[in-house]
Order: C-alpha cells, then structure tokens, then sequence
C-alpha cells in the first residue's frame, strides 16, 4: 500500500494506510465476482460510445486569459508558473 | 418546509417573466429570500451569488422592456452543482484543494443557460469530486434532507437535489458518473435525470471518471426537467466525446402517453430491494399497464456485474484525473523543499478520506501486474453489460426499476464502511456503463414516510421515451395525492 500511495503522489499517514489497506481489500473482495469471470475473448469497453478521432478545423481561436490563469497560481514568477527544485537536493 | 410560498415551476415562470408579468429581479430576489430562509437548516448551497444573479435577472427585464426575446428560461433561477466551472466564481468541488479556486472560464451548460435566460443563485454542495452517495463527503460540511434534517439528501448532487425539494430554486443542474442526479432526487422527491452519454457537453465539468460523468437536470416536473435538457443538450466542439446528433425533445409530445409501448421491469432492481421500495416499483408497473403499455417482467443477470466493475472503472479514471490536483497551476500547495514532497503533502492536505480512499483504489487497479486482472476485466464487463442491455431492448422499449436500494439513511449511519456506500449505487450505475439515459421520478412514500422514486432506463438516444414515461408516472402520482 505504501508503494500505491508513492505512485498516486500521496503522503498518508500510518492509520490512513492502516485504514485504507483493509477497507481497499474489501472492496476488491466484493469485485471478485468480475475477476473470475472467464471473459477471454470479450473486447474491453473503454468509451461507451462509437466516436474516434474526433477533430475539429485548425482554426486559431482566444485561448484562456493569461493574467487570469496565472492568478490562480500558488507561485508565479515574471508569467511562468514556478515550483520548488525539481533536481537535487533542497538547499 | 413553511414561511415562504414555493417557486411556481420553471416553465410558468419563465412564460411570467416574458410576458411581462413577473419580473425575473422579483423571481430571483424571491429565490435569494427562500435560500435565506432554509439553507442554514439545509445547507444545499457552498456560495450563493447575490450579486451577479440580480444583475443578469436586471439584464433579462431590461430585454424585455424592449422586446427583445430573453429565452426559454428566462428570470428562472437555477442552482449549479459545484463542479461546474464559473468564470470568476469560485467552483470547489467540495474540497479543500479547490476552495479557493475562480475558473478563468464558464462551463459549456453555464453559457448555454445564460442565453436561455437562466439566472444562476449559487453553486451547490457534493460529494468532494462527486465521490460519494450523502453528500457527506464535502470538506463544508454535509447537506440535509429536506423532508428529515436527520437524514441524508442522497449524493453526490446533494446540494442540487435539496436545493429543488425544499423549493429554494425551480431548477438545478447535477452531474451523475455513477448515480450521483438520479439517487439524491429519489431520496429528496424531486426529478432527475441523466442523459444520453455525450448528449450534454462537459465542457467545464470538473471531471471524475470522463467516460461516466454526465452533466443532467433536476426540477419538480417531469416538464420541467425536459425544458432544461433541451437548453443544455446539444454538440459542442469543445468537447470531443460530444454527440454530433443528440437532439432536443419535443416538449408539445411529453403527453403522448406509453400506448403500446413495451415496458419491462427489471427483476435485479426490484426483488432485491427494500420492501417499500420494490412495491412502489410495482406500483408504478401497473400505473403503466394501465396507460396501455405492454408491461413483462425481464431478467438482465448481468446487471449484478454492474457494481463490481463500476468501482473499478470509476476509481482508476479518477486517480488519472486528479493527478492534475499537484499544487502547480491552481488551487491549494503546500510548500516543501522539492516538487515531488510539495505534490505529495498538496494532495494529502488537499483531498479527504474518499478521493484519497478512491485514487488508491485506482492506482491499484491500474498498476503493474494488477491492470488486467481489475481494470481490464472490468472494461470486459462493461462489453457483456452492453450487449446484454441490448438484447433486453430487443424485447422492450424501456426498464422500469428502483432507483436506490431505500429511502433517505441517516447521516453517518454508512460512513464508515464504504462498501455498504457504494451499494447505493447498485440500482443506478447500468446506464452510466452503458452510455444511456435514464430518470428518475417520485411516485411515493417508504414506510418511514420518505420518498421513493423509480427509474425508467431507454437505450442510448431514448430522452424522447424516457420522459415520455415519466410524464406517465407523474400524472398517476398528481391523481393520486
């Protein structure tokens, strides 16, 4: 479970994954009907319906307000969003 | 509810504010007068917009002063579920990480109701991201049922449904990926529906699980709900899973009855029901029957799928979609010395029990070594669904079934075991696996004297006939009360 919550960017706490951990497994359980079905040759659904590269005319239209996107940053800086380091180590 | 007189329904309205006989500022002041009233008790609204909402209702008098055309809803004042985006009014989906959060846009439905004269009151209280079935889930706090403040409204449209039952507003808008219009409008008594997959844009639909959610209206009539349909349905470039044909109904054939029709009722929805539920659906068989339509009883074993593979679909497209929720670009962050801590502490202060409980779930589904066994398995299912709804379709035009399992529960009495939560859903999640429309009516009472609503199931494209019968069971229940 605490590899799960390290993929999904998530910092739980002890009693969050002490938690999460019995109640993911009932939850599983119940889905074990489905698991066991024998569905081999049966193509997954992923869209409930028949569209495919749906595209639109390459036309330029007004994209979003900058200023008004940007104000909704926590931090920004000279228009570009701005995050703590990335590489390395944290001074 | 008592004190103020309820809203006269939305199409009377609208017909009063364009003849000039009501003014939309009277209508929409009045609004604002019964959400004074009831929301302390209720709290069905996160944020109400006094100010813009008098000044578009001064706009709509202003054009009809000089004849202009004001649209179909005009002064009808509507609630909004908070996961619709509202340029430069804040939209928090019931969470922390977007409590403060003013989209820099206006959701596709939000543009469309402003240019039928709709006047928008506030944003509504759900379910943090639509998780949930109480509406519980909201970092603000829960919304009670307007028939019992001891209970819960449903969820997770909580805020919309009660928003519409207590008579605060003539319309509201939901979104519902698993249930989340047509189970809190049964449990509050009011109409719900969901449309076709496709049929309304989610163009600013803060999304959950993309290939479920749908964006459905709420009212008291079945009329009602079918004029705010049609002023939201429709093709929208912006969205490219947007049906290029779905089509408005044709509210002058609402009334045209279910002669000959074929209805079947759905033994998985109704046997395995409460009591007072499963009579009410029989209930409203026969209402059916007696209208003329050819009423069988049909069996979709499949339908017990339904649940198992709904909550694997549905979590695993959530964990993908909140991975935008990473503290960058808007909404909350919590400062650490690396933007991987900065991401993770974000979320783990951000989000709440049940989107941090479901983007586990989802990441499980998903990960290396588990994918097919869950998540693929469970699209596979989503196929037998389909095919075996479409074979029942071959033999009738619409299903007739419960929407939830019971009436309205009491808050906190299924918090904390979240399976025996998402088996509220049980009842209403075919039709968001299968892409079609279904609605909710009210028809009764429980024996807890709470309301019961039935839900009518049409194949994809089907809003023409799912009113249709709707409008049946509405007639028998106004005969009858």
């Amino acid at each position: 479970m605490a590899h799960v919550a390290k993929l999904a960017r998530l910092d739980l706490t002890p009693e969050e994954l002490d938690l999460f951990t019995g109640q993911l497994a009932s939850v599983l359980g119940h889905a074990a009907d489905v698991a066991a079905l024998q569905l081999g040759d049966v193509p997954p659904t992923a869209h409930p319906q028949p569209l495919a590269n749906v595209l639109r005319p390459d036309e330029p239209r007004p994209g979003l307000d900058r200023d008004e996107v940007l104000a909704e940053a926590p931090e920004v800086d000279d228009h570009r969003f701005k995050v703590p380091r990335i590489v390395g180590e944290a001074p | 509810m008592s004190g103020t007189s309820p809203t006269p329904g939305a199409l009377e309205l609208a017909a009063e504010v364009r003849s000039g006989e009501r003014s939309a500022r009277q209508a929409v002041e009045e609004a604002l007068e019964r959400v004074a009233l009831h929301d302390p008790q209720l709290h069905a609204f996160v944020t109400v917009t006094e100010e813009s909402a008098l000044e578009a209702a001064d706009g709509i008098d202003r054009a009809v002063a000089q004849g202009g055309d004001p649209g179909p809803l005009a002064g009808v004042p509507i609630a909004l579920k908070d996961n619709l985006c509202t340029r430069g009014v804040r939209t928090t989906c019931g969470s922390r990480i977007l409590e403060h959060w003013h989209p820099p846009y206006d959701a596709t439905v939000v543009t469309s109701l402003r240019a039928a004269g709709a006047v928008t009151i506030g944003k509504t209280n759900m379910d943090e991201f639509a998780m949930g079935s109480s509406t519980e889930n909201s970092a603000f706090g829960p919304t009670a049922n307007p028939w019992d403040p001891a209970r819960v409204p449903g969820g997770s449209s909580g805020g919309s449904a009660a928003s519409v039952a207590s008579g605060m507003v003539p319309l509201a808008l939901g979104s519902d990926t698993g249930g989340s219009i047509r189970q809190p409008a049964s449990l509050c008594g009011v109409v719900g529906m969901k449309p076709t997959y496709g049929a309304v844009s989610r163009y600013g639909l803060v999304a959950f699980a993309s290939s479920l959610d749908q964006i459905g209206p709420f009212a008291r009539t079945v009329r009602d709900a079918a004029a705010l349909y049609n002023v939201i349905c429709g093709h929208d470039p912006c969205d490219s899973t947007s049906l290029p044909d779905a089509a408005a109904v044709d509210l002058a054939a609402l009334d045209d009855g279910v002669e000959g029709r074929r209805i079947g009722v759905l033994t998985e929805l109704v046997d395995e029901m409460a009591p007072d539920v499963a009579a009410q659906v029989r209930r409203a068989a026969d209402v059916l029957d007696r209208a003329g339509a050819s009423v069988v009883e049909i069996s979709v074993p499949e339908v017990r799928y339904g649940l198992s593979a709904y909550y694997l679909i549905a979590p695993a497209e959530a964990s993908s979609n909140l991975a935008r929720y990473d503290g960058v670009r808007y909404g909350l962050r919590v400062d650490a010395p690396d933007v991987a801590r900065m991401n993770a502490a974000t979320r783990a202060a951000g989000f709440g029990p049940e989107v941090k409980r479901r983007i586990m779930l989802g990441t499980y589904a998903l990960s290396a070594g588990y994918y097919d066994a869950y998540y693929g398995q469970a699209q596979r299912v989503r196929t037998v669904l389909i095919e075996a709804m479409g074979r029942a379709y071959g033999e009738v035009d619409a299903l007739l079934g419960a929407t939830s399992p019971t009436t309205a529960f009491t808050m906190g009495a299924k918090t904390d075991d979240p399976l025996s939560m998402y088996r509220s859903d049980v009842c209403t999640i075919p039709s968001n696996l299968t892409g079609a429309p279904a609605i909710s009516v009210p028809v009764g009472s429980g024996e807890d004297g709470l309301p019961i609503g039935v839900q009518v199931l049409v194949p994809a494209y089907g809003e023409p006939l799912v009113f249709q019968v709707a409008r049946v069971l509405e007639d028998a229940v106004l005969s009858t009360s």
